[in-house]
Formats: C-alpha cells, structure tokens, sequence
C-alpha cells in the first residue's frame, strides 16, 4: 500500500537530547550548542523511525502531506539556529517564507514563551537558501507542524543554560530563577539580561536545571490573541519588500513578453528602444526580451518602444473548450455499477486560476566575477538556488539566495522565474538588475491552478451510501520544485514513474471525512502545458470542494437536511464538532426569504478540520454573500488571531473563486490582464465574518490551506439552494 | 529633462522629471519613497495609493507634470510623531496579512475619515471597494474603520 510504502527507509536518530514538550510522542528532536560566542542553539529534527502518523483528531491513520514534509526534515542539519544578541533581542531566523501568514510571528510567540523574553525582543528573519537543509517549502501548512516542538524545544534548552549561568554568577540553586521579561531573576531581585549571561551560557555544557519545555498549563503566550509582529512597520509605510531594498545600482528591468503562453522571440529590432535616453540595456532571453532603464518608467518605455516577432508557444491554437473536452476524455471509468443501488451523479469543471498575490513577481539580481546574489521571495528557496546556478552557469554554492518578506504567494512563488531571468539579464550586462513582471505579465504568463474536470458517483441504499467513487481529470502537474528530489533523498522509497508520484501526491491529499462505504479517488492527466503550480489547498481546493457539493445532493437524494446527513456520516467527532459550532452560531436551519439561503461545508486535511456556514442573497443578478460563519479546530491553536485570519481569508479566497475569479485560455493566451477582469471580491461583496475556536486535542494542525475548501463548497451549496440551480461550473459568473 | 518642483510629505523636493514620468516611479525611483506599491499601473487596485492635496489619489496613473507644486503625502507622511488614528486602529484590529496593499488601504482610509468622520457600513464599503486585498483582510480593515472613527 501507499502509506506502507511511504513509511519506509527512515533513518533512526542520534543520540537522545534535551526533552520534548508534554504530550510529544514518537518524536524526538536533538539539540546542541553551536560553537559560538553567545549563546546559540541548534535544532536537529530527529523522529523514532516512523512519520507521525498520530491521528489525534480521528481523521483515520494515513501519512499526509505533513507527515511527508516533518520527515523531509529529518536529516537536515540546521533547521534552526536561535541566537541572543549584544542588545539583548533573541533573533532566530525561519526557514520558510513569510507571506502574509503570520508564521513569523508564530515563531516569535513559541520563543517568547519557552525562553522568558518579551514578544518585542524577539526578531524573526527569513532564512537564505540553505543547501545544507534538504528541503526550504512553505506550502503543505506544515510550518507549525514541523517546527513547533523544535522550536521549544531548543528555546527550553537555552533557557536552561542561561539560568545555568546567572545561577553560578550569583551561587543560587538553579532551580530558585526564573526567567521574565528577556532577563532571568533570583529570589532577591538581582537581574542579568540574556545578553549579559549570555557568553556564560554558551559555555555550559550541562544544565543546573532539566532542559525541558514547560508545561502547557504554565504557558501564558502560547494561545493566547497576538497581532502580528510586523505591524508596526507596517502601518508605518517601513516594511521593505524585494523591489524596496536598497542594493546599490541595481537597475530596473521589465520583459517584453509574447501574445501566448510560452511564445518563443522569432525576430526583435531595439533600435527605437536602444535611443531612448533612459534605456540602459536591452537582453534577449529564452522568456522574451528584457529592457533595463534608469528607472521603471524608462525601462517599460523601452519594451514599448521595441519591434519584437513572436513565435507561438505550444499551446497556441488552443482554448477552453479544447482543454474541457481533452479532460473528459481522460476521467477514468467508475467500478461500482449503478445497479447496486441508487446513483447520484455529479460532473463539474473548474477554470484556471491565476495566483495573483498583490506583489507581483519580482527578484533583484548580482551576478558578477563568478557569483551570484539573489533577492526572491520564494516559497523553495535551495530549488531556486539550483535553478538560477543552472540558469547562469555557476555551481549553486556561488549563488547566494536572500528570501525576503513576500506580498502574499498561495502557490505562486514555488517556482523561480524572477530570480532565473534577473540573474541572466545581471549576468549580461555586467550589472545588478531589479527585475518585475508587470501585472499583466503576472496575469497572462504567471503559473496557475489547474483547470479539472471532476466525474463524481455515489451510490445510496435508503440513506446509507454504499459507495463514491472521485474521478478527477487535470493537466499535468508541474512537480519540479524539489519537494519529489528532497523526499528521496530523504530516504522515502517514492513511486519510480512521474505519474504515480502524482497519483501518490493527489492521494496524500484526499481522504474522505465520512462514512461512504467504499471510497475509491483517482486521478488522471493529460498533457497541456500550461505553466502551473498548486494553488491555496492544492487538490482539495478542487477535488474536496466537489465532494461537499455531493454531499448536500446526496442528503437530498435520501430526503435529508444537509447537516442531518452530515452529523451522521462523519467519521470523527472534532469534525462533527466544528460542524455542530457552526450551526449553532450560524442559527442553521433559521427561516430565509425566497432567493436567499444558508449553505454548510467541512473540511479535514493537515490534522485539522473546520466548517464554514454561510447566507447568500441571490435575488440580484450577482449572489450577495450576507454572512460567514467558521468553526475550526486546529489542535492546540498558537495564535488565535492568526487562525482567524487565515479562516477570514480563505473566505474571501472561496466567495472570489466560486463566483468570479478565473481565467480563461484563449487560442493559447490568458483572457484576463489585470484586477479589472480578474474579478477578485472586493470590500462591497465581503460580510463580516466571525470564526469560532474549538480545541479538542493539543497537537499542532496546519492552518492556511485548511479553510479554503470548506468556504467554497459552502458557498456554492447557499447558491443553489437559494437558486435551485446546480453549481457545475466554476467560477459559476466565468462568462463565455 | 524639465525640473519638475512639488511636496512631498511636508519637503519641497525637485526631480528631473519628464511631464509624463507617473508619479509612482518618481516617488519609489528618483526619491526612494517605498510605501507606494506597483501592484497593476493602471489604477484598478489601490496599492499605490496616496494623497495628494489631501484626496486620495492613485500615483500610478497621476504624471508627474499633474502634479508640479502640489502637495503629495504617502504613508511615510501621515503622521508625525504619534500614530495617525488609522494606523493605531490597524494595529489594535490587526489588520494586515501580508501587508502589501496596506498603505494604499490606510491611505484610502485616512482620506474616507476627514471627508466623513463617521462613516456608515455602507460608506466604508463604497470608499474602500476599489483596493484590492488578495489576503482578505476586508473584514478587519472595516472594524479599524469604526474604530479610527470613534477615536
């Protein structure tokens, strides 16, 4: 089987060290001393043979995608290095990419809490790529899954040694200090700041005190509502993104880019270009021609001003119908004949869908004397280290890779293209080079979710199904982001062919969270090459959402209320309970006006599961959405503030795409060029929404790809009990 | 290249300039003002947006030639010393994801506040619809609203 197979070739750990939190089990995490002047620590991820496949929530015993990640980490070094500093702040630095999910200051609240130090004494900075560690990926929700017990773990550690140290300067028992405030105190008053202790502390090699992390009851950070740690300069206008970042005479650069996806350079004349005054350079690339100006008003002057032939990219001759009809062709047959018993059957289709973050995509780029230094925001940083050292020419140890703070991502900055181009163009011209795709580049030659085609069969006997069987059609996935690599070097015995890797991704990510008797998901691909990558949610975004469609025709199918059915189906009593806390604070059930309905939906994935209740108002031409309603239940919740929001906005994410949001090819070209017809919700179309924290378990689930397919299907469910139309076609207000 | 003379956050600045530079990149490449974000040069999503005579305005579609000895604020401008009552209020609400729209957000925001101090549900969401957020802090940014409001 799958998960069997996944769960081989784990290398054991090393020797034992500092203690796990309350409540670990099979893991175990290994810390040690860096050899430093100050105090540092090291954290090695370490894991008794197995993934954690605890299954804390009932959800069923599998290896998610997760468990795959936490196991990625294993045999990496360095996963983080926490560090007190001569001004007394604890700086650690994270080795994921902060875009807008709160995981910096996630990071900020475990240290905070496990050392004694204030929230605003401790800086959170993004890792550079790091070869080093096998695998940089933000994406999976497994920050917090991977890095919250390593993370107290070693802060509990340091903590240690620190008290270790003023208790030998002062000559009181260990035990009799505390630590508060980024000071550790005696009984008596007397003070030291970690930063006095903390060259001491770098010396003890054996704790006065146990290492441990404290006791959940003792923690008074952790859960508790804590605003982002960036605020600050963010209200001020101060936060700096790639494009803000002072590097001295990098240069601004825009591409000139073809008519279709993937179009070719057959013929450029620059001359017009090359005679303005603000033109600094013109480069030829495999994507399209690069103008370098003085400034961005200069360099987009340029490309205006250039005379460029175009070949066609390969998908050209080719549009949505096209597209639709190689993916029906390609849903594999269902096994359960409909004699069985009665069939509810359901087709659907999703559009393609552009990641579209506010910040486009962007990277600066030095490639000089047989080195390169980088600026990209990225979601896999060591991949875009070895992609722009192919790309240029070098080995990736002479390419540096900073991560700076992204403008948001949702998928879109898995792959490199930015940082690939910058650095050719810096290569060229001899200089450094800040290069951005326009909007419209973003929007017609960015990456995208796939567009699918879904065939769904349940079979029902009074009102039990007896089967549902999933057949979902996409194009190929693009799954070179070194996730695949990092996994089999990580010692997993993966599937040998590209397509059961894929088959093995999709059913990592698809588990039914009801009883529905046999249950058998596949998926199948066709070949379109149009750039893509996971989007918010990855397949379940898709392939979820269409299932909780299903599951309100089915309860209509047997003659039941679409709660009725689902508190009886579901396997797992936190899911069933999520969905109990929406209904009640959502009032299910209330009397609506004809035109206007509620909708229900759950979700479970990432050992987390929630349920959205939404009122749609359908008596307009376009569905008003009057009211959002969740219920989440994450395990132990970090930061309450950070799950609502990350729930608000898959929210906005699910009403935006169900609705509105999508793109269509054609004759090989993306329609949409911008937010004008890129119709993402606006303030006007968004309710308030008010989102409710169950806590059933203590263990870490993931939080932002979680909501997104609970909220669509809801969505779409309100939509046709309020119309009586059946949602088939997504974004349902798409247009020809 | 004309000299191109206007305010910017309370400083008389001169840039050399063409009349038809938008005032985005004079701000973000000739004076180093970053808070104004690129996010579609076109006007339709508001991350650039920023006052000017004290009315929001959208400095990537604004020349600089519009613009000569006129008063440009960003949001490196809107307060002095303590916070400008929006950005206490984005802080208290906790506002922002990933930020990146934010300063056009506060700044549309800050200019809705002085044309009506005390706006309706209905008020905000006319003022703020056209500045998109792509993390959907929509709800948030209407309860710092309020609460700026009700100082």
């Amino acid at each position: 089987m799958l998960n069997d197979e996944l769960r081989t070739g784990f290398a054991l750990p090393g020797p034992p060290g500092d203690e796990p939190p309350t409540g670990v089990g099979r893991r175990r995490v290994l810390t040690w001393l860096v050899a430093a002047p100050a105090l540092t620590m090291a954290v090695k991820l370490g894991l008794d043979g197995k993934p954690a496949a605890a299954d804390p929530l009932g959800l069923g015993e599998f290896v998610d995608i997760g468990d795959l990640l936490y196991a990625v980490n294993l045999p990496t070094a360095l996963d983080l290095v926490i560090e007190v500093t001569p001004d007394n702040r604890v700086v650690a630095a994270l080795t994921r990419l902060e875009s807008g999910q709160g995981i910096t200051t996630m990071m900020a609240m475990l240290l905070a809490e496990e050392l004694g130090a204030r929230l605003s004494d401790v800086d959170i900075t993004l890792a550079d790529a790091d070869p080093l560690e096998v695998l940089m990926f933000t994406g999976g929700s497994n920050t917090a899954r991977v890095l919250y017990e390593p993370t107290r773990i070693a802060a509990s550690g340091m903590r240690a040694r620190l008290v270790t140290a003023a208790a030998n300067r002062w000559g009181v028992p260990a035990g009799r200090l505390i630590t508060k405030d980024t000071k550790v105190y005696a009984p008596d008053g007397r003070s030291a700041t970690f930063a006095e202790l903390s060259g001491d502390a770098a010396k003890v090699l054996t704790p006065a005190i146990a290492p441990k992390p404290k006791p959940d009851s003792e923690c008074t950070v952790i859960g508790k509502p804590t605003g982002r740690i960036e605020t600050p300069e963010l209200v001020r206008g101060q936060a700096k993104y790639t494009l803000d970042l002072d590097v001295p005479g990098a240069l601004p650069t825009v591409v000139a880019r073809p008519p279709t996806i993937g179009g070719t350079v057959q013929s450029v004349d620059d001359s017009a270009a090359r005679a303005l005054p603000g033109v600094v350079a013109v480069t030829r690339l495999p994507t399209g021609v690069a103008v370098t100006g003085r400034t961005f008003h200069d360099a987009f002057q340029g490309r205006d001003a250039l005379t460029v032939r175009w070949k066609p990219g390969p998908v050209a001759g080719m549009s949505d119908g096209d597209i639709t009809k190689k993916l029906k062709a390609a849903a594999l047959p269902f096994l359960v004949p409909p004699v069985l018993g009665k069939a509810v059957d359901g087709t659907f289709d999703f559009a393609y869908l552009s990641h579209s973050p506010m910040e486009v995509r962007v990277a600066i780029a030095d490639v000089q004397g047989g080195k390169a230094t980088v600026w990209l925001p990225s979601q896999a940083p060591i991949d875009a280290q070895n992609k722009i050292a192919a790309a240029v020419g070098l080995l990736p140890t002479a390419v540096t890779v900073h991560v700076p703070r992204a403008g948001g991502a949702f998928g879109g900055r898995l792959t490199h293209e930015p940082g690939i181009e910058a650095a050719e163009v810096s290569k060229k011209i001899g200089r450094p080079v800040k290069l951005m795709w326009s909007r419209v580049d973003d929007m017609k030659h960015g990456r995208f979710r796939l567009a699918s085609h879904h065939e769904v069969r349940a079979v029902v006997q009074g009102t039990n199904v007896t089967s549902f069987e999933h057949r979902c059609a996409t194009p190929e996935m693009e799954f070179d982001h070194g996730l695949g690599e990092a996994a089999t070097a990580a010692g997993f015995s993966l599937p040998p062919t590209r397509a059961a890797l894929i088959q093995a991704a999709f059913q990592l990510t698809q588990q039914t969270p009801y009883h529905f008797g046999l249950v058998n998901q596949l998926l199948s691909e066709v070949n379109v090459p149009i750039p893509n990558a996971t989007w918010r949610s990855v397949y379940s975004g898709q392939v979820a959402v269409t299932n909780e469609i299903m599951a309100d025709e089915i309860a209509k199918a047997v003659g039941q209320d679409p709660l009725t059915f689902r508190r009886a189906k579901v396997k797992a009593d936190a899911v069933r309970g999520v969905l109990d806390t929406v209904a009640d604070k959502g009032d299910w059930g209330r009397s609506m006006p004809e035109g206007t309905a509620q909708g229900i939906a759950l979700h479970a994935e990432y050992k987390s599961a929630v349920a959205f209740l939404v009122e749609l108002d359908c008596r307009e031409e376009q569905p008003k959405a009057t009211k959002i309603v969740a219920a989440v239940d994450v395990g132990l919740c970090i930061n309450p503030r950070g799950v609502e929001a990350q729930m608000q906005g898959a929210a906005v994410d699910a009403l935006s795409t169900i609705f509105w949001a999508g793109n269509h090819i054609d004759d090989g070209a993306v329609r949409e060029s911008s937010f004008s017809d890129f119709r993402y919700a606006r303030m006007r179309q968004v309710p308030s929404t008010t989102v409710h924290i169950n806590s059933t378990s203590s263990h870490i689930g993931g939080v932002g790809e979680l909501g997104y397919p609970a909220a669509a299907a809801a969505f779409a469910n309100a939509y046709a009990r309020a119309t009586g139309k059946k949602p088939r076609s997504f974004p349902i207000f798409h247009g020809a | 290249m004309p000299e191109q003379n206007l305010t910017v956050n309370g400083e008389t600045v001169a840039v050399d300039a063409p009349d038809d530079m938008p005032l985005l990149w004079v701000l973000r490449d000739l004076l180093g003002v970053t808070s104004p974000k690129y996010g579609c040069g076109v006007g339709v999503c508001g991350a650039c947006t920023s006052h000017l005579d004290g009315d929001a305005f959208r400095p990537c579609v604004q020349t600089v030639g519009e613009t000569t000895g006129r008063e440009v604020t960003t949001l490196e401008g809107l307060a002095a010393d303590a916070l400008h009552p929006v950005q206490q209020a984005w802080i208290d609400e906790d506002v922002a994801q990933c930020g990146f729209c934010q300063a056009g957000q506060l700044m549309t925001a800050a200019a809705l506040l002085v044309r009506n101090p005390n706006p309706s549900d209905a008020d905000i969401d006319e003022a703020m619809s056209d500045n998109v957020c792509r993390c959907g802090t929509y709800h948030r940014i209407r309860s710092a609203i309020k609460r700026a409001a009700r100082g």
